[in-house]
């Protein structure tokens, strides 16, 4: 039985759901050309979970770990602080997508309403406490995905890669559940805790290890990390760019928590035997991501080589013991806010039946619009990896966190690879500005998603001040679990 | 040993093995059938060895609902979509290289999972324990108090996916053909006499200048 006990602390998530079905009835009654009040609807749905998220954290006393639906949902430190994170970076994947679907005159509420779905997927994969209800987040989040993938349906390219991506993840999902249910077969529960508890007892873990290949196929795929990494470029590319925002940023997060609960939180007991495959797939990872991302001529298949490459620098954490699932986390953030800005970038440089998709577009950009270059330039190179900025300092917890355990051959190829990866960082700045423009295309963009666009590139440098707290939240909320 | 033979037990592992090989089969024929009405038919038998497995299991309630839900309401709108769409069957060609590849890798797998498994698992198995309740015991209660109590929040969650499917389904499908002749009623009904419908027009007649006539 439940009631309001159990209710309040699920109060963002009610919200959030509240705020999808509103804005879908709202959209019958907008045309194409306005909609900024779905727009306004789904920020505030968005503000108002973040102020029920953060009020807990308010008063001074600490927030306590909550199981709640019988052990479906846990309320935990980690969960709130990786919950903001997500809202913060939803605030703005909807002005970018805003911008972007005005610009394709392909406005539609239902757009706004299956990113808020796939919100409250993404929150469920955070909050889930037991294997069903991670499961169910999953494919929320996954479904409202394939949709979002295949909105723009007159284009040839979007249904494609959509197309590939759900039969790709219909797979993924069943050796996901595959490996579940022979975990559940070896322990007899599908909650985290129980499962962890019970692999503790137990002398022989073959069947719990046997699904545990199993479920990491499965959590592989949805990161796009390496030997399971052929949907990303297709979809990056294939999805209208405001999708490609969506699905590049909060879902990463949300992916980190999914493995840190089934991986870091149940199946701890098995630790020795999963490190080896994660290191083998943080490992390939970086490498392909960064060497076939040297020959991309398209910048969004270039964000989404990048990308493998990143999540495989995020699962190196994994390997760091509690000081690199911190390191992870702190990098899951930040990789994020970069992803969403560099793809913010290239639908502000877009306008009306042009898309800045390829690097030539870039050519230039120096002399057309100075203020542009540089703030493309903060979000390459912290992409990159380079000092001041906040991409650097992420990169470096991670490597310290696998230093610290021993894996010294593991963080020098992660270098290495990441040093020849830079290259193409630094490509896409010698053409912004040692190269003769092609077009003089002016920047059409509202004032609104400019002057958004530039504090979430100058982030980049900004977050430098705040680095130890945000460090300090995330160390906080992995030793909490 | 023929006592064995005759009892229940044996009866209904004999049931058992059945009913999976038919399961097994069926599953295996749907992927592999060319013309895809066969497929989905293969698919309602496999659904009904399933059924059949539960019944074993004396789950009657799921199923009950796996043949009626399943059966009755999904393969049937299934197979009247393959018929509407005019799906062509594909003519036999020959194995490809991708299929060869995947078909050794499959098998490799496998056998290494039955290596695995099966002599380790053999005795964890269930030989011949019938499940057996006590009279008066009701599925539906059972199902009912799982799924509204210990997972409803799973059980809410399941509903909003089935709802992001829906709008996902016509967002993606629902299209306007731009030659509909419609003629909306609630403009026809506003329509005023002297406003909408008729126009005096006003022209200056013409002077001089006229063509024609035999001045």
């Amino acid at each position: 039985m439940f009631g309001w006990s159990e209710l309040t602390p699920v109060l963002p998530e009610l919200i959030i759901l509240a705020t999808a079905c509103i804005v879908l009835i709202l959209g019958l009654f907008t045309t194409h050309e306005k909609g900024g009040l779905l727009v306004l609807t789904s920020i505030a749905g968005v503000v108002f979970a973040a102020i029920a998220t953060a009020k807990s954290h308010m008063g001074t006393q600490e927030l306590v770990k909550q199981v709640l639906f019988n052990g479906n949902f846990v309320r935990d430190y980690m969960g709130d602080v990786l919950k903001v994170a997500v809202y913060f970076i939803m605030l703005f994947v909807f002005i970018y997508s805003k911008q972007y679907l005005r610009n394709k005159n392909i406005f539609k509420g239902e757009f706004f309403a299956l990113m808020l779905f796939g919100l409250l997927g993404i929150m469920i994969m955070i909050s889930g406490y037991n294997y069903i209800t991670l499961y169910l987040g999953l494919e929320l989040l996954a479904l409202s995905s394939y949709a979002l993938v295949a909105y723009d349906r007159d284009n040839a390219q979007s249904n494609e890669s959509a197309m590939k991506y759900f039969i790709l993840g219909a797979i993924a999902s069943g050796m996901l559940l595959y490996g579940m249910s022979m975990i559940y077969g070896a322990t007899g529960s599908l909650q985290i805790d129980q499962i962890s508890a019970a692999i503790g007892q137990s002398q022989d873990t073959m069947l719990v290890v046997f699904g545990l290949v199993f479920v990491l196929v499965g959590v592989a795929f949805k990161l796009g990390a390496a030997p399971f990494h052929m949907w990303v470029p297709d979809v990056y590319q294939g999805a209208p760019t405001a999708t490609t925002l969506f699905i590049s940023s909060a879902p990463k997060i949300a992916a980190f928590a999914f493995a840190v609960r089934i991986l870091g939180q149940s199946l701890d007991g098995v630790f020795a035997q999963w490190q080896h495959i994660i290191a083998v797939i943080a490992l390939l990872s970086i490498i392909i991501g960064n060497l076939f991302a040297l020959q991309q001529t398209n910048i969004k298949r270039l964000f989404a080589y990048s990308t493998i490459s990143h999540i495989g620098f995020m699962l190196l954490g994994f390997l760091g013991g509690e000081e690199g699932y911190s390191a992870s986390m702190f990098y899951i953030i930040t990789y994020a806010l970069m992803s969403v800005a560099g793809f913010g970038m290239i639908i502000v440089l877009s306008c009306k039946g042009f898309e800045a998709e390829n690097i030539s577009d870039f050519k230039g950009l120096n002399q057309r619009n100075g203020w542009f270059a540089f703030m493309m330039l903060l979000i390459v190179a912290s992409m990159a990896g380079f000092p001041p900025l906040v991409g650097f300092f992420s990169k470096l917890y991670v490597l310290k966190a696998v230093v610290d355990q021993g894996f010294y051959v593991l963080a020098s190829i992660a270098v290495i690879f990441a040093v020849i990866g830079s290259f193409y960082y630094l490509k896409l700045i010698k053409v912004m500005y040692f190269d003769e423009s092609e077009s003089d295309q002016e920047i059409t963009a509202g004032f609104d998603v400019k002057s958004i666009l530039s504090f979430n590139a100058l982030l980049q440098l900004a977050l430098l001040l705040f680095i130890p707290s945000i460090l300090g939240y995330c160390i906080k909320a992995i030793e909490s679990l | 040993m023929i006592e064995y033979l005759i009892s229940a037990e044996f009866y209904q592992i004999l049931l058992f093995y059945v009913y999976s090989g038919i399961l097994i089969g069926a599953a295996l024929a749907v992927v592999t059938m060319r013309n895809s009405i066969y497929s989905a038919l293969f698919l309602i038998l496999a659904f009904f060895s399933a059924a059949a497995l539960w019944l074993l299991l004396e789950a009657e309630f799921l199923a009950l609902t796996l043949v009626l839900v399943y059966v009755g309401a999904v393969m049937v709108l299934f197979l009247f979509v393959i018929m509407m769409l005019d799906v062509k069957i594909k003519p036999k060609s020959g194995i490809s290289m991708y299929t060869k590849v995947g078909i050794f890798v499959a098998l490799l797998m496998a056998l290494e999972m039955i290596m695995l498994l099966g002599k380790k698992m053999a005795h964890v198995l269930p030989q011949d324990d019938l499940v057996k309740h006590v009279k008066g015991y009701s599925n539906v209660k059972e199902v009912a108090e799982n799924l509204y109590t210990q997972y409803i929040l799973p059980f809410e969650l399941a509903s909003v996916i089935l709802l992001v499917a829906i709008v996902a389904a016509i967002l993606l499908t629902l299209r306007k053909r731009s030659d509909y002749k419609y003629v909306s009623p609630e403009s026809q009904v506003h329509v005023k006499a002297n406003k909408n419908r008729m126009r005096v027009v006003k022209m200056e007649t013409e002077k001089g200048n006229y063509i024609g006539g035999d001045e």
